[in-house]
């Protein structure tokens, strides 16, 4: 090295010719790699040039002169090389002369990299990397960049792409500007315009679940043009882009089609095609509200039609037993269920959207009443034909307990829970006492399940029904010990009682039947039994819920009819006169003219005619007359003659009326005594909602009870505010 | 309904001579009569509701005396005029609400009674509502007379009649809203004019 101080112009010619050599490696002339010497010598010259004592030191001017070589080299070559290709050719110019820039940077920065240490750092001027890069950007990119953008929306071949797009990304030094400003919107746009076109003419042409796998495919498409080529933040924005196209514009249009469309997929169960639908629609906002809006009324009118076929059926064909088709209607109703619960789960992944249309959807037709029963009661009917012993198909364990979860289930759609529980507890006891029905785990589990849905108070009855069974049995043990110790007092006739406990079991019309003779007698006998039992306590004898085994000596031969007690009575009337008027029978008996036709038809007119009646009609009249029929005789030794049972419906519906009326009452009173003034409106929604557990109540009811209030001064209107309400102590 | 008649002798209607055995005043019938004034007609019932009068039928010598100081009248003349004065006093809208929730009270005729039967009401409506309202007290009789729900009417109902009539555009009844706390005999009768009309 020399010594002396080197002056610009010599340093700089050498430095020129350093870069010329690089000039020409770039453009791929023949031309042998830089040594180590001469990078030696390069990088000396410059940190010389730097180093010296003013005025030789020449920092400023070699700091331009780096940026003027750029500058020269991109002008007078760069620039007119891609100036004179378009389109595929131009980009792969871009991509070689960009890749060729870099090189070029660091080379030269590397020369003159002592400018980067104390230089540039005192000034704080842009680094030399960053020189070299604005240099390309102004130049180069600010021109050719729309017609870049152009050709690569166009292009297909993906390495040059994804080269030319991180041109974009890079130029923008950091930030993402460049590439979102100069390409990405664009693009967007141009994709938004394609896939418009696509969609107008698929939707026209195409069905639903043929229209959704294009889309689906051309949705991974583009996810995979992203991770080919284009940068990953574009990703959301096309996917957003795409589905708008395809799936947004034109989703009632493909919902609805006539005879593909989301009600059509639903009618066949086709349901790959129905989770397809889910997964392109759940990832747009709300996408997939107008699927549920269709799910929803498609539930609706099957379960409705369910509804009208049982009216039908049973309109059209009196033969059929009463309650066969609504029991159909249940199980039916049951299925209905069980498929669309699994579409929800399978189909729609469990979305709370679509779990919320079918509860809605069965709260509407679940409500609706059928042939005059209310689905409440339909319900109760099924459930107790289940667990009576056997059922009407027998069932295996597993199943029963099953097909009961499912009843509860059902149940919560039902807004009159209560109407279900009273109809529930009358027909508890009846197959508590006749029954002896099956299972004892069955009973348990669905009280354990009611308990869950409608609250302890309500089952606690129940449970109180058949705790007393258990103790009844216990009693009657009793009994026989006392009869078989008091041999005297024994009345002739075997005689087993059940004690039930007023305050669980239904309450039940008590007749003052006038007994056979040889009846009371038993009755006497038991009284002084249980008077050494318990004192303090009243028997109230319900006849009609007795059984009755008696002999009936037919000329062929001696039958054996179980009867209920009142039909017992009836005919042992005829073990002292042949013959009785229908008057005669009603003064001995001492029953209403409603409990005697019925009695007396089911002896004399329906399957079994133990009498005979005179006139033979079908129908029982208060002049007709009755004998005892020796010429009846079945193949059976012993049959049951069945007692209809009264229609308690009416009975059921007015208890519950009245429960309602308290229940209203006693939430009002409660709201306002915690609130002591409140409006109108939030009184009401708020009585609703504690109410909803068991029943929807009529608004206009609680109107009433509101008003009823008023009158007993519990309540009062305020005086200014005519819809506000105050509770008075 | 208006000051009944009662049996036992008239008496002018002269503050120191309306008296009798046992302290009350009676005679409202002849003072009717002197006034020109029909017994049923509401004027009557204004006056009962200026003397602040307590039972039906009758004014008390308190009542009265009190009563015909307030109207500052001592004569039979006086009276007559003071009665029309007395229409447009009670027209006031501070006196009117008062005047009506009276016209209830004094149809209560036993202790304790908290309601008035159907009929009573329907004519007491005519009579207090029924020169400002007429078509709509004519409606609202008609129905009254017509649906089983209700045999009696309370004090609240009756105050909503005059509510009713004063706010609710008549007879297409478009700002009716049942949700809000209207009593369910007014909501029942809306229903029931909407069905006439349809």
């Amino acid at each position: 090295m020399e010594n002396k101080a080197i002056g610009l112009d010599k340093g700089w010619d050498y430095m020129q010719k350093g870069i010329t050599k690089l000039k020409r490696i770039l453009e791929g002339l023949p031309e042998p790699p830089f040594t180590s010497e001469e990078y030696m010598m390069l990088y000396t010259t410059i940190y010389n040039m730097c180093t010296q004592k003013p005025p030789h030191d020449h920092s400023q001017q070699l700091y331009d002169k780096y940026r003027e070589a750029f500058e020269e080299y991109i002008s007078s070559t760069v620039l007119p090389s891609l100036r004179e290709k378009h389109d595929e050719f131009m980009l792969r110019e871009l991509a070689k002369r960009w890749a060729n820039h870099k090189v070029m940077v660091r080379w030269l920065s590397r020369f003159f990299h002592y400018l980067d240490r104390y230089f540039i750092a005192r000034r704080s001027l842009p680094t030399l990397n960053e020189v070299g890069l604005t240099c390309f950007r102004d130049l180069v990119y600010q021109e050719v960049h729309a017609k870049v953008k152009d050709a690569v929306i166009t292009l297909i071949d993906r390495a040059l792409l994804k080269n030319v797009l991180d041109i974009f990304v890079e130029i923008g030094m950091g930030k993402m500007d460049r590439y979102e400003d100069d390409f990405e919107a664009d693009m967007l746009q141009d994709t938004g315009a394609y896939y418009s076109r696509k969609a107008s003419s698929w939707i026209e042409e195409d069905s639903c679940p043929d229209y959704m796998l294009k889309s689906e495919e051309c949705l991974k498409k583009e996810r995979d043009r992203v991770s080919h080529y284009l940068h990953s933040s574009s990703e959301t924005k096309l996917s957003e882009k795409v589905q708008n196209e395809l799936l947004v514009a034109y989703a009632n249009r493909l919902l609805e089609k006539e005879h593909s469309g989301c009600r059509p997929l639903l009618r066949d169960d086709k349901v790959e095609d129905l989770s397809r639908m889910y997964r392109l629609y759940c990832k747009i906002p709300q996408g997939l509200d107008p699927v549920a809006n269709i799910f929803k009324p498609h539930i609706t009118a099957e379960g409705t039609a369910l509804v009208q076929q049982a009216e039908d059926a049973t309109s059209n064909q009196a033969s059929s037993a009463p309650g066969v088709q609504e029991q159909v209607l249940i199980r039916r109703t049951i299925e209905l269920h069980d498929k669309y619960m699994a579409y929800v789960t399978d189909c729609f992944q469990n979305h709370t959207l679509f779990h919320k249309a079918l509860k809605e959807a069965f709260e509407v037709f679940c409500n609706k009443t059928v042939t005059g029963n209310s689905s409440a009661e339909l319900l109760a009917t099924f459930c107790d034909n289940i667990l009576k012993k056997g059922g009407s198909e027998k069932l295996s364990d597993e199943v029963i307990e099953e097909t009961l979860e499912k009843v509860v289930k059902l149940l919560a759609y039902i807004s009159d829970k209560d109407l279900f529980a009273e109809f529930y507890r009358k027909k508890l006891p009846r197959r508590l006492l006749f029954d002896r029905s099956a299972n004892d785990d069955h009973k348990r589990s669905i009280l354990t399940k009611l308990k869950q849905q409608c609250g302890g108070q309500f089952t606690s009855k129940m449970e109180g029904m058949v705790t007393d069974l258990t103790l009844a049995r216990e009693n009657q043990a009793n009994y026989e010990d006392y009869l078989r110790s008091n041999s005297a007092a024994h009345p002739g006739i075997d005689l087993t009682v059940t004690v039930l406990t007023t305050g669980f079991w239904p309450s039940y019309k008590s007749f003052d039947l006038n007994l056979p003779a040889e009846m009371v007698k038993c009755v006497e006998v038991f009284k002084g039994f249980y008077e050494t039992k318990t004192k303090h306590r009243k028997l109230t004898w319900i006849y009609s819920l007795g059984t009755c085994h008696i002999n009936g000596k037919f000329e062929q031969k001696i039958i054996e009819l179980i009867v209920s007690t009142y039909q017992a009575a009836v005919l042992l009337l005829f073990n002292a006169s042949d013959r009785l008027s229908y008057s005669e029978i009603m003064a001995h008996l001492n029953l209403t003219h409603d409990d005697l036709l019925r009695l007396l038809h089911s002896l004399s007119c329906a399957k079994y005619k133990i009498l005979s009646k005179e006139p033979n009609t079908k129908t029982i009249s208060h002049g007709d007359y009755f004998e005892f029929n020796s010429k009846f005789t079945d193949k059976l030794r012993r049959i049951k003659v069945p007692l209809p049972p009264v229609d308690e419906r009416k009975k059921v519906v007015e208890d519950v009326d009245k429960d309602r009326r308290y229940a209203i009452d006693a939430a009002l009173v409660r709201i306002m005594k915690s609130r002591k003034v409140l409006g109108h409106q939030q009184l009401v929604s708020e009585c609703v909602e504690q109410l909803s557990r068991m029943f929807k109540p009529d608004i206009k009811a609680i109107k009433k009870r509101m008003e009823d209030l008023i009158t007993r001064d519990y309540l009062e209107r305020d005086k200014e505010n005519q819809n506000m309400f105050r509770y008075l102590a | 309904m208006p000051p009944r008649a009662s049996k036992r002798k008239s008496a002018p209607p002269n503050s120191s001579s309306v008296t009798s055995s046992d302290g009350r005043s009676e005679g409202i019938e002849a003072l009717c009569s002197d006034l020109g004034v029909d017994y049923t007609d509401v004027r009557i019932l204004m006056l009962a509701w200026k003397l602040k009068a307590e039972k039906q039928g009758y004014f008390t010598q308190d009542e009265w005396q009190t009563g015909l100081k307030a109207l500052g009248v001592d004569s039979l003349s006086k009276l007559k005029k003071a009665l029309s004065d007395l229409e447009k006093e009670v027209e006031k809208p501070s006196n009117y609400e008062d005047f009506y929730t009276y016209a209830f009270r004094y149809c209560l005729t036993e202790e304790k009674q908290k309601s008035v039967d159907i009929e009573s009401i329907c004519e007491l409506l005519n009579l207090v509502l029924g020169v400002q309202f007429r078509p709509q007290i004519d409606s609202l009789i008609e129905y009254l007379k017509v649906q089983n729900d209700y045999k009696v009417i309370n004090s609240d109902q009756w105050i909503n009649f005059l509510r009713f009539c004063k706010e609710i555009s008549f007879p297409d009844l478009e700002n009716y809203d049942a949700t809000q706390a209207w009593p369910l005999i007014l909501d029942n009768y809306v229903e029931w004019m909407r069905e006439k009309h349809s």
